[in-house]
């Protein structure tokens, strides 16, 4: 087994096209109750120094596709099957210990709870020190150490020489989040993902945080998959955006499409369901009815039909019987739908969007 | 963590030959897989329009609205003790220090800031889970401040909470029914074979299978378990309902749902909301008015319009430009950000002065010397800035320097005198301090 | 923290007068007699209610219980005379915790003759189960689900589930009696200044029984507390660095995973130290556990005192000593 030394995997360099091409993903974990399919066909991809949103509800697949990006699904209990090329290397099926050297090396993840996820009893800088050493065996102790202030730096901690001496937990929510981002960016990943970075946050430390990972995303020229539940999040940080439901893509294009004239009807129930501080007052706030569909009994037809407001617009009982296709949108290039609406944007411009911004509709027609 | 000998041991023998749950996805593990659909009343899906008939506009102000409670300086400090063998006080976290506001009756305040401004201390306190170091909370004749925990007993009744997560506010252990039916239980309102018909009526009222009472917390989806708290708080027909961050622990699209029956009931049962949440979109929907709290005191206070469209307070501004905003990034724009450097200061010794102040990129020497009072400065908003304005357009010099009897550096100038009389008065009045002719106007 | 061990010491020192109180409460108000032992066993012939009266007189049971107390306070603290009978009178230094009226010892010194052997059979036993259990509990979690973990935890507690006694009673019947196994042939305390190969081998049975026992349990807490710190984030988080399984598990699992472990066994430890009754009894080791069994058969109530105080007290320290310890492992836990 040859294994490739750490820098050559995290260079770029030899990389024709997308950093991180993902094609036909399928996460299956076996249960008691039956093989539960987490996420279904999955395809995407990410080029370097370019943002990726994955949108979905709890449950939809987009942190299990992430993780599975990341191997860090146990194999004993869980099968994955489809393609996951990282800078040109196939990574679905690599052993373990190969798999090991790109992981917070050439691919790093940052997750929600910063509180949580960053280990209590060890002091944040031996944590960001232990993630430098693993990839850089050479380095001495002294070197890990500078390398931890010089990234506590780097994130906006203030007085990282002595904050690398605390715990997690002596860190406001703000900071903590800026340290687990210190601790994705140590080995300098060619693509980051980020697991809800800034969910628990309050608005103002959000916006810091996202500030902070686009100035770093511009200075480390990374892939960034940025997964969350909050459109405004995508709004302001995606270049494309994939949204996800029951485990399967059910829209992807640039973020000004999904975001203006999207062609599925949940992600029109997203954007029905969110209030904004800018909309017009007389905007209704539409939710999507019922919930999210059990993964283990997974809907027939199309998955969203159960909670699908429009279907009565597609002829016959299609919606009920057949999988809509991932087809591209109307005249749009890369704009991809899994829909049998035949006239979605129709439906969008002239019934949708005079209910949930009766303003933009206006401007429109 | 766990350091109950016990509670380790009956982990252990549940787990042998099952692990069910261990399919590594943690969504999986808190929407247990066989959650289905049928807990809920509503079924097929309706026509967009007829949906989109059931889904709300932002709430409307009624101007008219009395105060249903009528908060005046309230405080609560929290003693900090020392370390050592004798635990002495060694000093007071100033978690909520003189807030003032009324809540209107069948109306709706929002109350918003950053986690750590006394947000959700002022909610506790306004349902007497803590007993307020100072002010008073006029309810219904009653100063609920002063009442003992015996004469709150009754008045409990009326003012209820619901709370954040509902995942661990619900009791796993008893049934749906028991919940919802205890309130009843306790106060021994109605008969015994009464409670579970009020139980089912409840439970129809928030859209849930009225047949599902016998079942337990574990058996529904997030949304559904704030259903069943917010069924709960309704139990004893409360006029006053506390809504500490009730839609923030939700997915997007149930948000929205539990956003719209909260409207339904309001308007259906006329209850008065104080509405406690970070998400400045979702206060803005569902609040009239709109209060800013930042470490412990109100900064502004006013209606939607003003809050969000004319913000004079540098705080309020930077909270709203960090909301990311939807449409208009999607019009490609991207509004420019207030960056709020740092985090904010701690309640045991906030700064002097206006506590805003070392973050705030107007404050001058008068800002750290005379605290700002809470000014009413228009029909339906308070400013507590000394350089209170629009965006853009504050003013170079304080603006508060009449009203305090002070100069522009804060120095108190011999032989005026204040005329500041508006500071602990928890409504409106019908005349306000006008900011560009400096003199007081009315309606 | 030494504030707080101060702290915990004083308020430990309040248990054990209440503790010394209600001991002594039970001379004067449970159902036996002491002087009525006593007088048995110190007369040859017969005892005489004259006789029986001495006794009473002397041992102070006439007085009213709260003066005796004072009596049994002062001598702990600063020693005291001791009358048995009409003649003899003993002298007792502090800490006098009164003589045996069985064997007419100081009862201290008599307590500090056993300790050595229960110590030995404490710390012997808990060494063997902590490192038979918690390496073997950390194995069937990092397996957990599969057919090997599942049959490890099912057996372990089928024989977790038979009583401590009978386990203990059938290892020897086995490993002494019917397989002649020479290591076990002679059980019992033997003193390692005199003959350390000795000492081992009378130990050896009372420590694998004990060990081999506590192992099961130990096995299933650590294995239910490492499951657990599995799904931690921060496990996940660490293995997104690239760390090596092992690493992943014993460096940052572990030490969490130890936590509530060392709780149960900081607690058990304490009851282990303050005698193993079971155990010395099965074995024939003369420590503190039979010291305490055969004074209550024999109605010995200064002994029993003893061994009740003797109990709370490694209790008490063995808690603190646990707190100390979750402190140093746990930097959120701040001892005030």
């Amino acid at each position: 087994m040859t294994i490739t030394s750490p820098s050559s995997a995290s260079s770029p360099t030899d990389v024709d096209g997308p950093y991180l091409q993902v094609e036909d993903l399928t996460v299956t974990f076996p249960t008691q109750d039956g093989p539960v399919q987490a996420v279904k066909g999955l395809s995407y991809s990410v080029e370097l120094g370019k943002t990726l949103g994955i949108v979905g509800e709890s449950g939809s697949g987009k942190s299990v596709s992430s993780m599975a990006v990341m191997g860090l699904h146990d194999a004993k209990s869980s099968e994955i099957s489809g393609s996951i090329r990282l800078g040109g290397t196939e990574i679905v099926g690599l052993s373990e210990s190969r798999m090991r050297k790109l992981r917070g090396n050439a691919m790093a993840m940052i997750f929600q709870d910063a509180l949580a996820a960053l280990h209590p009893f060890y002091r944040v800088g031996d944590q960001l020190a232990e993630a430098y050493a693993m990839h850089h065996p050479k380095a001495s102790k002294r070197d890990g150490r500078r390398k931890a202030i010089e990234m506590l730096d780097r994130v906006g901690i203030p007085q990282p020489d002595r904050r690398v001496d605390d715990f997690a937990h002596q860190f406001s929510g703000g900071m903590r989040q800026r340290v687990m981002i210190a601790m994705g960016l140590i080995n300098d990943p060619s693509l980051l993902i980020a697991d809800e970075p800034t969910t628990a946050l309050d608005v103002t430390v959000q916006a810091q945080i996202l500030d902070l990972l686009q100035d770093l995303q511009r200075e480390f020229n990374s892939a960034v998959i940025i997964i969350t539940h909050d459109l405004g999040v995508i709004a302001e940080m995606a270049d494309d955006v994939l949204v996800m439901y029951a485990g399967r893509c059910v829209e992807f294009g640039t973020t000004k499409e999904i975001l203006t004239r999207p062609e599925m009807p949940y992600s029109w129930g997203l954007l029905s369901s969110i209030p904004e501080v800018g909309a017009s007052t007389d905007a209704r706030l539409i939710p999507i009815p019922g919930n999210p569909p059990s993964l283990l009994r997974p809907p027939s037809g199309c998955s969203f039909h159960p909670r699908c407001s429009h279907r009565d617009k597609v002829p016959g009982d299609l919606c009920f019987t057949e999988l809509p296709e991932l087809t591209p949108a109307s005249n749009r290039a890369g704009h991809l739908k899994r829909c049998h609406l035949p006239n979605p944007e129709e439906i969008y411009l002239t019934e949708v969007l005079p209910e949930i911004a009766p303003d933009l509709a206006e401007e429109t027609r | 963590m766990s350091q109950d000998p016990n509670a380790k041991v009956g982990i252990d023998a549940s787990e042998i030959g099952a692990n069910a749950a261990e399919t590594g996805e943690r969504d999986l593990s808190h929407h247990a897989p066989d959650v289905v659909d049928d807990h809920e009343v509503v079924k097929a899906p309706l026509d967009f329009h007829e949906l989109a008939e059931l889904g709300h506009a932002a709430t409307a102000l009624n101007p008219l609205a009395e105060p249903i409670i009528s908060v005046d300086n309230l405080k609560m400090y929290f003693p900090v003790k020392s370390s050592g063998l004798i635990r002495r006080t060694v000093g007071h976290v100033q978690a909520v220090d003189g807030v003032s506001f009324e809540v209107p009756r069948g109306g709706s305040l929002g109350l918003v800031g950053e986690s750590g401004c006394g947000k959700s201390t002022t909610g506790r306190l306004i349902t007497r889970l803590y007993k307020p170091t100072g002010g008073s909370m006029m309810f219904e004749g009653k100063d609920l401040a002063k009442l003992s925990n015996s004469e709150m007993r009754p008045l409990r009744r009326d003012v209820q909470m619901i709370f954040q997560d509902p995942y661990t506010s619900l009791n796993p252990r008893h049934t749906v029914g028991t919940i919802v039916g205890s309130p009843l239980a306790v106060h021994k309102i109605v008969p015994k074979d009464k409670i579970l018909p009020r139980v089912q009526e409840l439970l129809e009222v928030v859209g849930l299978n009225p047949e599902h009472y016998n079942r337990y917390p574990n058996e529904f989806s997030g949304g559904q378990r704030q259903r069943i708290g917010i069924a709960r708080a309704l139990t004893l027909n409360p006029k006053l309902l506390v809504a500490d961050e009730p839609v923030s622990a939700l997915d997007v699209s149930i948000q929205a749902q539990v956003v719209n029956l909260l409207q339904d009931l309001q308007r259906e049962f006329d209850i008065a909301f104080l509405f406690i949440a970070h998400d400045l979109a979702v206060v803005r929907h569902f609040c009239p008015e709109v209060a800013v709290m930042y470490l412990g005191k109100i900064v502004e206070i006013g209606d939607r319009d003003t809050i969000y469209g004319h913000a004079h307070h540098p705080y309020t501004q930077a909270l709203l430009s960090a909301v990311p905003d939807v449409k208009q990034a999607a019009i490609g724009g991207r509004r420019e950000r207030i960056r709020l450097e740092g985090d904010v200061p701690s309640p045991i010794n906030p700064p002097s002065g206006c506590r805003f102040r070392t973050r705030c990129q107007f404050a001058q020497e008068i800002c750290a010397k005379v605290e700002p009072p809470l000014l009413q400065i228009g029909q339906r908003h308070k400013v507590a800035c000394h350089f209170a304005g629009e965006l853009g357009a504050h003013p170079a010099t304080p603006v508060t320097t009449d009203l305090l009897g002070v100069d522009d550096q804060g120095t108190p100038v011999p032989g005026a005198t204040p005329t500041n009389k508006q500071l602990t008065i928890p409504g409106y009045e019908d005349t306000w301090y006008d900011l560009k002719s400096k003199h007081t106007t009315g309606v | 923290m030494f504030a707080y061990v101060v702290k915990r010491l004083l308020s430990g020192v309040v248990v054990l007068f209440l503790i010394s109180m209600s001991v002594f409460l039970l001379f004067w108000y449970g159902p036996s007699e002491p002087a009525q032992t006593i007088c048995d066993r110190d007369t040859s012939n017969r005892c005489t209610p004259a006789r029986l009266e001495v006794f009473r007189e002397n041992l102070g049971f006439n007085n009213p219980w709260y003066e005796e107390y004072g009596t049994f306070m002062k001598g702990v603290v600063a020693g005291r005379e001791i009358q048995f009978g009409s003649t003899k009178v003993f002298e007792c230094p502090a800490p006098c915790l009164g003589y045996s009226y069985r064997t007419k010892a100081p009862v201290f010194e008599e307590m500090k003759d056993r300790m050595p052997a229960t110590f030995s059979v404490a710390i012997g036993g808990a060494f063997l189960y902590l490192t038979l259990g918690i390496p073997i509990g950390v194995a069937a979690a990092r397996r957990r689900g599969t057919v090997t973990d599942k049959a490890l935890v099912s057996s372990f507690l089928v024989i977790s589930s038979i009583p401590y006694y009978l386990f203990a009673l059938l290892t020897w019947l086995f490993l002494t009696i019917s397989w002649e196994i020479p290591l076990f042939s002679e059980t019992g305390y033997f003193p390692i200044t005199e003959n350390p190969a000795k000492w081992f081998s009378g130990m050896a049975l009372a420590w694998f029984a004990l060990g081999a026992f506590g192992c099961t349990t130990y096995t299933r807490y650590s294995r239910g507390s490492m499951v657990e710190v599995l799904n931690e984030d921060y496990i996940r988080t660490a293995k997104a660095k690239g760390l090596r399984d092992n690493t992943v598990v014993y460096k940052h699992a572990l030490r969490s995973a130890l936590v509530p472990v060392i709780t149960i066994f900081g607690i058990e430890f304490g009851t282990l130290l303050a005698g193993t009754i079971f155990t010395e009894r099965i074995f024939n080791i003369d420590g503190i556990g039979l010291w305490a069994l055969q004074a209550v058969n024999q109605r010995d109530l200064p002994v029993v005192a003893a061994t009740a105080l003797f109990g709370a007290a490694v209790l008490i320290i063995s808690n603190i000593v646990v707190d100390v310890i979750y402190s140093v492992l746990d930097p959120r836990v701040r001892l005030s």
